[in-house]
């Protein structure tokens, strides 16, 4: 079970501000859809929880449960509940994706293998469901997958490794209606009372399949504003330039606006 | 020089087939001369031809010079070297004496016990010897000749002679002429026409592998149509106390014939291994060559494939890993000398700790190789700022028509990927250590099963050291 917390949280990427102060809080169960233009700083958030030493955190914390994970290395967060599917996947040839996905569990399992078959029997499970090729366990991590096929991979490891906490960073660009589909069915069989999920997403359209709790707007690294599912739906009609212009004129006013 | 007869106990058996129990234990001693090589070739009752061979390659060997490329020789002195021990009269050294850092390495990739002693040459025989022998007596159902090189001189005189040293001439380089001079110990290997050599070869020099020589002398011959998958070497770490190693390789491949033959070497980093490599592939025949190089201070190893026949073909699979004082130069010469032929080489190597490795290739299309095609690719992976490598190809192109691709990359392991695995859970050393089995995949694949997982367990431990 796994309740996120993120206070006051200032990144740099190299000498840049990216995040102005991000607060939010997701709490078990729930799922949050993470919305805003190109550039706005989500990516860096998701990329700054899963500890990516590419962003450097000058103020604020990031909670998980209680425990400040600020210093955590990134395996260490992953171990401990966080999963980043991740908005381009690398590649790694010659290792075999079920034999990495097998790593990363014996490595979640305190040093104790996880049992061969009962793995495999999982994972065979996990793709049918999915629906990826089962040729796929063999073939190199991610090698020469396309696009889609690297996003819907993203979701087996997330079902295969469980996480608390997932952060999906644009797990529909580049998706077909079909392969949307998919990836929205693995990400509501994830969902339960001990799972927490934050979405990034540009459009509206993944959210008519997995439907989120709370929808929040990002703009100029922070978050601008938050509210039900029907944020998305609104923010769909008016787009993000009239959602800016009202805003700026509120914040002009020195109002803030969490 | 020194000679000596004694008798020895009684587990001194050879492992090629029953023998008196009195062996002579024979050294030359330290240097070579004249009288060396008269008394290595006496020894052994070797035919006139052999020793005026010796004695001819001997002279070629005293008026060449040292090869002018490549690695740091001037550390060698040849006037220090024993240059006759027969290898399988090596007085065994207790296993206390062996290293630890050996006897570690052993442990960690899960060397079997039994195998430990004998592969640091504190042990002369092998426990499982009947297993082998049956090996041996369902090879020569099939016809094929498979047996020590000295042992094939005695049994089969004229079929060495028609081969030996028809490749490789003793005037090739200076380290092929000393081979010629002082050879002993090496395989020789008959796989008659039509037959394929079912049998899993490699297992034999699974065990056999402790007692390599250090002038070995190897000759395969795959007649027409014949196949053969031959593997020899180890992934444990060879410990030799001899710190040259010069032995020469000739394998004649035939019309529609098949050879793979595949060495992984791990000799101590006190080892300069000077090899020559040649095999030639006639009309539409397959040469593959399957070579890693895992340990040595130096090692010089350019295995080449002549494609003399139309259709031919000839690959080279490598990878080296160069540690702390590690030097490895290796890469591989394809000579295409007739119409069609196609060759293929991979060459993979890993520096880590302040290792150097450097590939050297050589594609030469003669004007007979009319539409020849070749591939040549080298993927270097530098784990820290000390570590360094770089490619020599050549290309030496006299036909018009031909086609050669050649790809090189040199790259640290990737931080993104890094990241990526570790995003997963794994900690940095195994998150490295994965990029690197993937890095190696295309060569351990091709590997019998046993050794790959050896293979994997060896990188990973001298990876150790380097990501803690």
């Amino acid at each position: 079970m796994s309740k996120l917390e993120i206070r006051n949280l200032k990144v740099n990427a190299g000498d840049e501000r990216i995040l102005n102060g991000v607060n939010l809080q997701i709490n078990p169960g729930e799922i949050h859809a993470l919305m805003g233009p190109n550039g706005t700083g989500k990516s860096t958030l998701s990329e700054t929880i899963m500890g990516n030493p590419l962003y450097e955190i000058v103020d604020g914390q990031i909670w998980l449960d209680g425990q400040d994970i600020t210093e955590m290395s990134v395996d260490e967060r992953a171990r401990t509940a966080v999963f980043l599917a991740m908005q381009y996947p690398m590649e790694v040839a010659g290792i075999s994706n079920a034999d990495f996905i097998h790593a990363a569990l014996n490595a979640r399992n305190q040093g104790q293998p996880v049992a061969v078959l009962p793995f495999l029997k999982q994972l065979k499970a996990n793709m049918e469901f999915l629906e990826i090729n089962p040729e796929y366990a063999d073939r190199g991590l991610n090698a020469d997958f396309s696009g889609g096929e690297k996003k819907r991979n993203e979701i087996l490891q997330m079902m295969m490794l469980r996480p608390e906490m997932a952060i999906l960073d644009e797990i529909d660009s580049g998706l077909d209606i079909d392969a949307l589909k998919i990836v929205a069915k693995g990400i509501n069989a994830m969902r339960s009372t001990t799972f927490s999920c934050l979405m990034v997403t540009h459009y509206q359209r993944l959210l008519n399949y997995v439907v989120p709790d709370v929808v929040h707007i990002m703009m100029d690294g922070r978050i601008v504003k938050s509210g039900g599912p029907e944020l998305a739906t609104d923010l769909e009609k008016t787009g993000y330039a009239e959602l800016e212009e009202t805003l700026g004129s509120e914040t002009s006013h020195g109002n803030s606006l969490e | 020089m020194d000679e000596v007869s004694t008798t020895q106990p009684g587990n001194f058996k050879d492992e090629w087939g029953p023998m008196d129990d009195v062996r002579p234990v024979f050294s030359t001693g330290v240097g070579i001369n004249e009288e060396t090589i008269q008394a290595i070739s006496r020894a052994k009752h070797e035919p006139q031809w052999m020793l005026d061979l010796r004695l001819q390659a001997y002279q070629i060997y005293q008026s060449m010079p040292m090869p002018s490329f490549g690695p740091d020789l001037s550390e060698i002195d040849l006037n220090e070297i024993k240059y006759f021990q027969r290898a399988t009269d090596r007085i065994a050294r207790n296993w206390e004496d062996v290293p630890d850092e050996i006897k570690t390495t052993f442990e960690r990739i899960g060397v079997p016990e039994a195998e430990r002693k004998y592969l640091a040459g504190s042990a002369a025989q092998y426990e499982s010897e009947a297993v082998y022998h049956n090996l041996k007596q369902d090879l020569e159902s099939q016809g094929i000749i498979f047996m020590d090189t000295d042992s094939t001189l005695k049994q089969h005189p004229e079929l060495v002679r028609q081969y030996f040293g028809k490749l490789i001439a003793a005037s090739d380089n200076k380290f092929a002429a000393l081979n010629t001079a002082v050879w002993s110990g090496g395989t020789f290997l008959y796989v008659p026409k039509n037959v394929h050599a079912d049998v899993p070869i490699q297992s034999y020099f699974r065990i056999n592998a402790g007692r390599t020589g250090q002038f070995e002398r190897t000759l395969i011959i795959v007649d027409e149509g014949g196949s053969v998958n031959y593997v020899e070497g180890c992934t444990a770490p060879n410990y030799a106390e001899d710190s040259l190693h010069a032995a020469v390789v000739e394998v004649f491949v035939k019309k529609d014939a098949y050879c793979r033959y595949t060495t992984i070497q791990n000799w101590s980093t006190n080892v300069y291994s000077l090899e020559t490599k040649r095999a030639q592939a006639e009309a539409n025949s397959t040469m593959e060559w399957v070579d890693g190089n895992l340990g040595s201070k130096v090692t010089m190893k350019y295995p080449s494939i002549y494609l003399t026949g139309a259709g031919a073909t000839g690959s080279m699979l490598s990878i080296a890993a160069a540690g702390a004082n590690m030097h490895q130069d290796t890469g591989a010469k394809m000579i295409h000398l007739a119409p069609n032929t196609h060759s293929t080489i991979v060459s993979k190597a890993i520096c880590h700790n302040g290792g150097r490795a450097d590939y050297r290739g050589l594609i030469k299309y003669t004007k007979a190789a009319k539409r020849a095609k070749s591939h040549v690719e080298c993927d270097t992976i530098l784990m820290d700022q000390d570590s360094a490598s770089d490619t020599f190809p050549v290309n030496d192109i006299e036909t018009s028509d031909g086609t050669i691709e050649h790809e090189a990359h040199v790259s640290k392991i990737s931080e993104a990927q890094l990241y990526y695995l570790k995003s997963r859970g794994l900690d940095e050393a195994t998150a490295s250590q994965l990029i690197i089995m993937g890095f190696l995949e295309p060569f351990t694949k091709q590997l019998p099963m046993e050794y790959a997982v050896e293979l994997d367990r060896l990188i990973k431990f001298q990876m150790e050291d380097s990501i803690g």
